[in-house]
């Protein structure tokens, strides 16, 4: 045997330790390092030598100074008097309005309609269709621009649509009633939120105890008691009162009611209805990579077909929804910043303002990519514990 | 919520005899299989007679398609009842080809159909070859020599004068001329044994990936003339097309990076085996299955990509879509947007539609 063992190769080695190959493999990366370095630093010195000649002062002291920009629609209070950084607190806020709500309505639209698509409804299933050809392959930016001026061309405030008694539709945007929530109302909230914690707990072990004996265990009771009768009991010890704003015409706007301006309520629904489209196609793939035995043997086991779907179907096709879906919300988080152009101020936009005004260029895009990488970084890693959480657990 | 199609039938149903008429027997299994389907078609039906019927009221019946030139009195007249197809032929001029002096507009019309032959010509599977990349280059300069002029007698037209679709197409094409190469360099990277090259790939890939291409167009149009050295200024067009070839690069590396992971082991064992050399192993035998491999996701990735060429409106850089905004700002069109909107979004989709129809085609005959 050991007369066959291959002879070590001619020796090729330079450096002592160091082959042929590890040194072919430094030179590339010295290479590749050097170039870069080279050109950062470049670029470094050559913004450098720009700015002083400009006479830009570099760094985030700007800052402090009072921003003096008009932001018209925010969920935090602002007025022009406040600094630069509580300008962008605001459109980091405005950013996550859109895109938090946006990713919950897309899912459900795009959920509907991908599963629209497998209908044995023919007509159903051609119009989802085309829903999603058509959505897909029109440039988001064009739809946004479009819902805007759809939105400009409604009938003044007061001549709006009213679709419900409650609710008008004109070219102030879309009001809606609303129950103010303040703190006796939060207590009640407060409760329902630490009931649903409880009952998540109660259903892990009632799961738990089931996988043990194979008696079914219904959790349905904690949750009725945890969520409806125990927050309901607060409500009434506390004699908390539930009134609802109802909007009202006055003069040339309304009063009361929330109101939801037309650019945040065009960039709302073009997001979602651009981003359903392509995740109602991950839906419809999801839950035809279900390999058919599985209905077969959910069938054949006489299961309930709300059961089947819950238990058996959405599990196995969630594994494959998961993963893309997440890359579908960090598009729909990404694509909000065209707000900047139907003038909706989230952070985009407001450090667009910045850097008009100031003329930090550098410090004002540093912090719009900051912003989305941090936004970014937090749904991938929540996407991907979802995406551990539903895996597939091999042996 | 209805019932999923895919549901296998039961054997016995497939072989019951089929009596009855033919349409009848089509409208009963696919719109009326159950009451709650019958239904559900009847709602569906009625909302959609009523959908098409507004809608050809307004875009037809009582549409204006012709109208003096200059001269929107016409449309005012059915602002609201009726479409205005007539700001079309009043401004499509403008809306394709932008600022582009008026008599020499047959070049970017030329342009338009050189791109849209190159295209085609690319779908076809063979003419996959080396030849291939070549038609590229020379057709790509012949259309640099038809927008620019200023030789064969064609008189010279600067790139602050182009617009409309043939930028759109400029734009698109190099970023993907441009990019893929460069996304293939950096696929490779991040799967190279090197740990610096790794780490730069994937610097470049995740940092590029984490941020809309707004702040990289707004990085090109304010940043990139405090990096150049001073005197030193390139034209706002050529800095957007590069901010779109990093964009262009960073998504395609990550379609390439999934092919390269499909390529057996076995095959690059094999072609280091036969002594090839790293770029001969990549070139020859890893590269063109892991191509293949992604052709339909890569053609999913220029679909998305052409239609991002329209964000370049918000760093004013006249595209198709930029054009047709500024068509509508002469006051006497101003109020006909929809329609503009409407003849663009066509323009856009034939382009998209027709790409993703090609990517269904390759899927369905799994890219062979």
């Amino acid at each position: 045997m050991t007369s066959d063992a291959p002879r070590p190769p001619p020796s090729r080695r330079f450096f002592g330790a160091f082959g042929r190959r590890e040194l072919k493999g430094l030179f590339w990366q010295v290479l590749v390092v050097g170039i870069a370095v080279a050109v950062v630093v470049f670029l470094w010195s050559n913004t450098v030598t720009n700015l002083s000649a400009r006479r830009i002062t570099t760094g985030f002291a700007f800052l402090g100074r009072e921003a003096g920009m008009p932001i018209a629609d925010s969920l935090l209070a602002y007025n022009p008097r406040d600094s630069y950084l509580w300008a962008f607190v605001v459109g980091i806020a405005n950013t996550l309005r859109v895109a938090v709500i946006g990713i919950v309505l897309a899912t459900i639209l795009g959920t509907v309609i991908g599963i629209s698509r497998l209908s044995a409804n023919w007509l159903l299933s051609r119009l989802a269709a085309v829903y999603v050809e058509t959505l897909r392959d029109i440039p988001l930016l064009l739809q946004l621009l479009f819902w805007y001026v759809l939105m400009q061309a409604l009938p003044a405030a007061r001549a709006a649509w009213r679709p419900i008694e409650g609710v008008f539709l004109s070219n102030r945007g879309l009001i809606l009633p609303a129950i103010p929530i303040g703190t006796p109302q939060l207590w009640v909230l407060g409760t329902a939120a630490l009931g649903l914690v409880v009952f998540y707990v109660i259903r892990r072990r009632l799961i738990a105890q089931q996988m043990r004996d194979g008696r079914p265990r219904p959790a349905w009771p904690f949750g009725l008691g945890l969520l409806v009768v125990l927050p309901a009991a607060v409500s009434v010890l506390l004699g908390v009162s539930w009134p609802i704003e109802w909007p009202e015409l006055r003069g040339f706007n309304f009063v009361g009611g929330l109101t939801l301006a037309p650019e945040y309520f065009a960039l709302l629904i073009a997001l979602v209805t651009y981003t359903s489209a392509f995740i109602a196609e991950i839906v419809r793939s999801g839950i035809q990579s279900v390999p058919r035995g599985q209905w077969d043997a959910a069938n054949a086991l006489g299961l309930r077909r709300s059961f089947m779907l819950r238990q058996i179907i959405l599990p196995q096709a969630l594994r494959v929804i998961v993963p893309p879906m997440t890359s579908q919300y960090l598009n729909l988080t990404k694509n909000s910043s065209l707000a900047v152009a139907i003038g909706y101020q989230d952070v985009v936009s407001v450090a667009n303002t910045t850097l008009n005004q100031t003329g930090q260029a550098i410090e004002a895009i540093a912090l719009i990519m900051a912003v989305f990488l941090t936004i970014s970084l937090g749904i991938s890693f929540f996407m991907n514990w979802y995406n551990s959480r539903i895996a597939l657990v091999e042996r | 919520m209805t019932a999923i199609a895919d549901i296998p039938e039961a054997p016995r149903a497939a072989r019951r005899p089929q009596i009855g008429n033919p349409v009848l027997r089509w409208l009963r299994t696919n719109l009326f299989s159950s009451i709650p389907n019958g239904i559900l078609s009847v709602v569906l039906l009625a909302v959609l007679a009523k959908g098409i019927f507004s809608f050809a009221q307004w875009g037809i019946a009582n549409a204006v398609w012709l109208t003096p030139a200059n001269d929107s009195s016409a449309c005012r007249a059915v602002r609201g009842v009726g479409a205005c197809w007539a700001i079309i032929p009043e401004k499509y001029r403008f809306i394709l080809f932008g600022t582009y002096p008026f008599d020499e507009q047959w070049r970017p019309a030329l342009a338009v159909l050189l791109f849209i032959a190159l295209f085609y010509l690319s779908t076809r599977r063979t003419l996959w070859r080396r030849e291939l990349a070549y038609l590229w280059i020379a057709a790509l300069a012949l259309i640099s020599m038809l927008m620019w002029g200023g030789i064969l007698g064609l008189s010279f037209v600067s790139q602050d004068r182009w617009g409309g679709l043939p930028v759109t197409l400029i734009l698109a094409t190099f970023g993907l001329a441009f990019g893929f190469p460069l996304g293939i360099l950096v696929a490779l990277g991040r799967r190279s044994k090197l740990p610096a090259i790794r780490s730069l790939s994937v610097l470049y890939v995740e940092l590029i990936r984490g941020v809309p291409l707004v702040s990289l167009l707004f990085m090109a149009s304010v940043m990139f003339p405090l990096f150049m050295p001073n005197g030193f200024n390139i034209d706002k067009l050529l800095r957007a097309q590069v901010a779109i070839i990093l964009f262009a690069g960073a998504y395609l590396a990550e379609v390439i990076r999934g092919g390269l992971q499909a390529v057996p082991r076995g095959q690059y064992e094999a072609a280091e085996a036969l002594g090839l050399s790293y770029w001969r192993k990549n070139r020859l035998i890893v590269l063109p299955q892991a191509i293949r491999h992604v052709i339909p996701p890569l053609v999913n990735t220029f679909i998305a990509f052409f239609k991002d060429t329209s964000l370049v409106l918000i760093i004013g850089i006249f595209d198709l879509l930029t054009t047709a905004k500024t068509a509508i700002i002469d006051p006497a069109w101003q109020q006909f947007s929809v329609e503009v909107y409407i003849f663009v979004a066509g323009i856009y989709f034939v382009f998209c539609f027709a790409m993703s129809r090609y990517s269904r085609s390759l899927e369905a005959t799994d890219g062979r």
